[in-house]
């Protein structure tokens, strides 16, 4: 069925280029189609080049994610990072601030994004454990601070452009996670103060619903995010997680939509829940957004049903 | 069991989503792809009339724009406008004929980079919101001008 649908429309085609050639041939030359002049000064216009540049279409370039790459607020997603298109540079920083019940995380970081086509990031995590820190005898405000290196590679597509294809962007990626309380991960059954994710993100505007979708499968053995170690009593290796994200778009500058990530749950004496968010993220222009949800976290160590407000501010070009 | 259950749905959603968005061909160089399910989307433009008016502020926006200044500047303006204006009608299912070259042919002699090529769309954009037009019709337009990219992007 499908050999004859191509088999026809080739037969068309070359009737097509048949009659087309033909049409040339009776047609009287004119003025238009006269020899070619060399080319004017418009005909070689071309934008004023910069490798710095912010030319990708506005939120195109996605929010800052917790652990520093460019995706939603909880994953990645396979978009490159920053306003350069595939000629440009670009970069950004953010501060994200989630407070729950028990406690709270200060985060900040920056990327870079070379030639829409490989982004690096770094951020640092900082965990404050509040009461919880007294109570388990860690001290009032005990904190957990996590560096992570991440690099991220499109490797197929383009989320925005390619309308009329099913293949949505796609990209490998990679995070180097370092906890700074190697003793306590040590005490509560982490194996590891340090790992690495890694992850594979496919991403697509369906343009004409106003709609955007990602899916990130990704490997990991860190214990909420790293933020508790990896790997544990209860299990010690990679396991694949599933995120997604959905956005509907409001406007040029406005989306909101809701995002899930999937957690192993390694730890013996701390149950790990899976995330959830609801958000709303506003760019009024291309240097600043500002990234605001609702956001469930579940069981963290000794504090169940983990709610509040994820707020992120990111500057960038 | 339920974390399996939503990642088999989430992925069957996405999978769906992706499949009956569009077929997995690229489109072809017809420059004025005609849909007539855009019907409702055309008569949001305010019909040819409103195309028209649109194309004014359109290209006002594009010699205003250093980006896309030097390739209208010294063009035949009129005709340009008058062609996207055809153009778009015919896409969005409006009772008009595309009388213009293909999208190859009439970008082939200017050197066109990915941020000429988004800076035309920024300011259709604004152009558009000028003209009150609902920013879901406006995507359903863009969504058919988007794959062009292939054509006018001269600079790979």
């Amino acid at each position: 069925m499908k050999s004859t649908h191509t088999s026809s429309l080739r037969l068309t085609r070359m009737a097509l280029m048949v009659m087309a050639s033909l049409a040339c041939l009776q047609q009287p030359v004119s003025a238009q189609d006269a020899p070619e002049t060399a080319p004017t000064a418009a005909e070689l216009a071309r934008p004023k080049d910069s490798a710095i540049g912010s030319d990708k279409l506005l939120l195109t370039g996605g929010v800052s994610a917790l652990e520093g790459a460019a995706g939603g607020g909880l994953t990645p997603w396979a978009i490159i990072g920053g306003y350069g298109t595939r000629d440009q540079i670009g970069a950004n920083a953010f501060y994200t601030r989630v407070g729950v019940q028990d406690y709270h995380l200060d985060d900040i970081g920056v990327l870079v994004g070379l030639f829409d086509r490989i982004e690096l990031s770094v951020a640092k995590q900082r965990f404050d454990t509040q009461q919880v820190g007294a109570a388990l005898g860690l001290g009032r405000g005990f904190t957990f601070t996590q560096d992570i290196i991440g690099l991220k590679v499109k490797v197929a597509g383009d989320a925005v452009h390619e309308q009329d294809t099913w293949l949505p962007q796609i990209a490998l990626g990679m995070q180097y996670k370092k906890n700074d309380q190697g003793a306590v991960l040590d005490a509560i059954g982490a194996e590891h103060d340090h790992g690495i994710d890694f992850y594979a993100s496919a991403t697509k505007l369906y343009l004409s619903q106003s709609l955007l979708m990602n899916l990130t499968l990704r490997f990991t053995k860190a214990n909420q995010i790293g933020i508790l170690g990896f790997g544990g009593d209860r299990n010690d290796s990679y396991k694949p997680q599933l995120e997604g994200s959905a956005a509907y778009l409001l406007s040029r500058t406005l989306a909101i939509g809701a995002e899930y990530r999937m957690k192993p749950d390694n730890l013996g004496i701390a149950d790990e829940d899976d995330w959830f968010d609801a958000f709303v993220a506003w760019a009024p222009t291309k240097h600043v957004s500002v990234t605001l949800a609702y956001a469930n976290l579940g069981n963290i160590v000794i504090k169940d049903d983990q709610r509040g407000i994820y707020a992120s501010v990111q500057v960038g070009f | 069991m339920s974390r399996l259950l939503i990642s088999v749905l989430a992925s069957s959603a996405f999978l769906a989503c992706s499949w009956f968005a569009a077929p997995p061909t690229h489109a072809d160089e017809n420059p004025a792809p005609a849909d007539p399910s855009l019907r409702p989307v055309f008569d949001e433009f305010g019909g040819k009339a409103g195309l028209d008016a649109l194309m004014e502020d359109f290209m006002i926006a594009l010699v205003d724009d250093p980006r896309t200044r030097d390739y209208f500047a010294d063009a035949d303006q009129k005709h340009i406008k008058d062609m996207l204006s055809e153009q778009f009608c015919v896409i969005l299912g409006g009772p008009c004929s595309y009388t213009g070259k293909g999208m190859k042919e009439a970008h082939a002699k200017l050197t066109i980079n990915e941020a000429g090529f988004n800076a035309l769309v920024e300011d259709l954009q604004i152009a558009m919101d000028k003209h009150k037009i609902p920013f879901r019709a406006q995507n359903k337009l863009l969504a058919k001008l988007a794959p062009m990219h292939r054509e006018v992007i001269t600079v790979k």
